[in-house]
């Protein structure tokens, strides 16, 4: 917005807003600084780890070692987490856009009590469900079917506790859109299912892009979840195996940063391809 | 069927049906093996808490990070949002970058703060260099550091999250607000002030209500740093909760706490759904 008239002078060298860019400079120095010394650290050997600052780069001593053991390390759990991801993302978003139809384009009683369930859904600590959950699964014992049936619990909770932001973020999209056409096609003597498929599943894409990315990085970063449902170790979903790894080596700050880098990105994909929609997610 | 039902009713029951159930469990006295017995209800476990001393202190924590790191959070996220709103150049830049730790697990961001706070980590070493090193401490074994340590890495972790929802809300207002006040001649610091802060009233509420559920339920940052046991001076209710439940098997007393951190969450999340729902904004 034009606050005021330092626009005018971009052109010169107007010591407000040489300050200006200086200080958002200064601010990327902070904001990044646990990445920098994250990933200088990551590509040490030992010996460089211990004779230099975190501060310096890697120029003598330079591996990629903490690197290859990460990868090793983390990589079965990097399977399971997008077996998992995939799964749950795509069908809490397409819960989530028919609960949200029905919510709002379909008239009814009581759906702003729902909505209002829906909404405080999205913000209710998940630890005022955790020893139920627990019970729940143990009662619907899939994993004693299948080796993997954790995960399968897993991809559930998942897919329930994804569906009211789900909702809600689609909720916001369809109140706006235009319910001529739907009215028309109503009239017309079209089914709700068929509406649904033939004019507002077209007309969401841009917002199952939004809703996509948004339960993708909520899933992939999930920890909680899993500690609780995940008992055997081949079934550890990324963000566990992390957590163990950095616990066994705990003096291995290299393999530790590595670490984390390997397993933050897919979601640093993620956000710097769709930042957009990454930030609109966040803002509903 | 209607087609919304199975997604409502998902939700109905993990959520709400587990919330019902978790206030079963608390009544119950479970601990151990074996299940609880739903027959028999007693307020033992409410009663424990006021004695406990490890109760105490966490809710005194929890209390603490909540109220430090939303105000920090929004104070942070607002000048970065009236920074990053001067018609800069590279300005996607400059927010994607602030943005960014938003997206990282937080399994991810205690790795790297740990080692930010490490002993010849990046923060003492930096403090060292600027001739402050009779400062650098052992930020995550002092006690009288531990919470503040986690508080300044989460609004790290939120701060661009405060400043999109601000920078969302900036240019919501209209221009002709800006120029009235020019017009009658106001400062720049009379006109953020008197002009623009208020006009992001809803911006700072829809926030505030973010941070501070979020606050109540911190866990993965301090269990990953931490451990289960985190000591009085960091523990905060969601931890004590799951070592309660799920490393001591005292299954009634965390399903306990957790109600007590439900109801402090449905005290922030009640009037904001309910005057949501009365303004029609749902």
């Amino acid at each position: 917005m034009a606050t005021n008239d330092d626009e005018t002078s971009t052109g010169g060298t107007d010591p407000r807003r040489i300050a200006l860019y200086g200080v958002l400079i200064a601010l990327v120095g902070v904001y990044l600084s646990p990445l920098y010394s994250g990933l200088t650290t990551s590509l040490k050997t030992q010996q460089a780890y211990r004779e230099t600052s975190p501060l310096q780069p890697p120029l003598e001593g330079l591996t990629i070692d903490p690197w290859l053991t990460a990868a090793s390390e983390l990589a079965f759990a990097m399977v399971n987490s997008f077996a998992m991801v995939v799964p749950a993302t795509i069908l809490s978003a397409v819960f989530g856009s028919l609960a949200a139809y029905g919510l709002t384009k379909v008239d009814w009683r009581g759906q702003a009590l729902l909505l209002a369930l829906f909404l405080a859904a999205v913000f209710i600590p998940y630890q005022a469900v955790l020893v139920p959950l627990r019970q729940f699964w143990s009662i619907v014992d899939i994993s004693s079917l299948h080796a993997r049936g954790e995960l399968v619990e897993l991809t559930i909770t998942h897919i329930a506790y994804g569906i009211p932001i789900c909702t809600i973020l689609f909720r916001s999209y369809y109140r706006t859109l235009d319910d001529e056409l739907m009215e028309a096609a109503r009239l017309d003597g079209a089914s709700l299912a068929r509406i649904y498929r033939k004019i507002v599943l077209p007309l969401s894409l841009p917002m199952f892009a939004v809703t996509l990315i948004y339960q993708f990085t909520q899933v992939w970063n999930d920890f909680l979840f899993a500690l609780v449902l995940l008992s055997d170790r081949a079934n550890y979903v990324v963000t566990l195996e992390l957590n163990a790894l950095a616990g066994a080596m705990a003096t291995d700050y290299g393999v530790q940063m590595a670490g984390a880098f390997i397993a933050a990105l897919p979601t640093i994909v993620v956000y710097v391809l769709f930042g957009e929609q990454f930030a609109k997610g966040q803002t509903l | 069927m209607p087609f919304w039902l199975l997604p409502t009713l998902l939700v109905l029951l993990f959520v709400y049906g587990a919330i019902g159930w978790n206030v079963a469990i608390s009544f119950t006295g479970w601990s151990g093996l074996g299940q609880p017995d739903y027959t028999n209800f007693t307020l033992e476990m409410y009663r424990q808490m006021p004695a406990d001393p490890d109760f105490v202190a966490s809710l005194r924590n929890t209390i603490a990070l909540l109220i430090a790191f939303t105000s920090v959070s929004l104070v942070v996220g607002l000048a970065l949002a009236l920074l990053v709103d001067r018609k800069i150049r590279f300005e996607n830049t400059f927010r994607t970058i602030y943005l960014l730790p938003m997206a990282l697990s937080f399994v991810v961001t205690a790795i790297f703060w740990s080692w930010m706070y490490a002993s010849d980590g990046l923060i003492n070493t930096m403090l060292s260099g600027l001739g402050l090193g009779w400062f650098a401490q052992d930020w995550l074994g002092d006690p009288r550091f531990k919470l503040a340590a986690v508080i300044v890495a989460l609004i790290w972790q939120f701060s661009g999250y405060c400043m999109i929802v601000y920078l969302a809300g900036l240019r919501g207002i209209p221009n002709e607000h800006y120029e009235a006040a020019r017009i009658d001649g106001a400062s720049t610091l009379k006109l953020y002030w008197r002009v623009i802060i208020p006009q992001l009233r809803s911006s700072t509420v829809g926030a505030t209500v973010v941070l501070m559920v979020f606050a109540l339920k911190a866990f993965d940052f301090i269990y990953v740093m931490f451990g289960t046991n985190p000591g009085r001076s960091a523990d905060i209710l969601a931890v004590t909760m799951y070592r309660e439940a799920f490393s001591a098997s005292q299954w009634a007393y965390g399903a306990a706490i957790a109600v007590v951190l439900f109801a402090l969450a449905l005290t922030i999340i009640g009037p904001y759904a309910y005057t949501q729902y009365k303004r029609g904004a749902l």
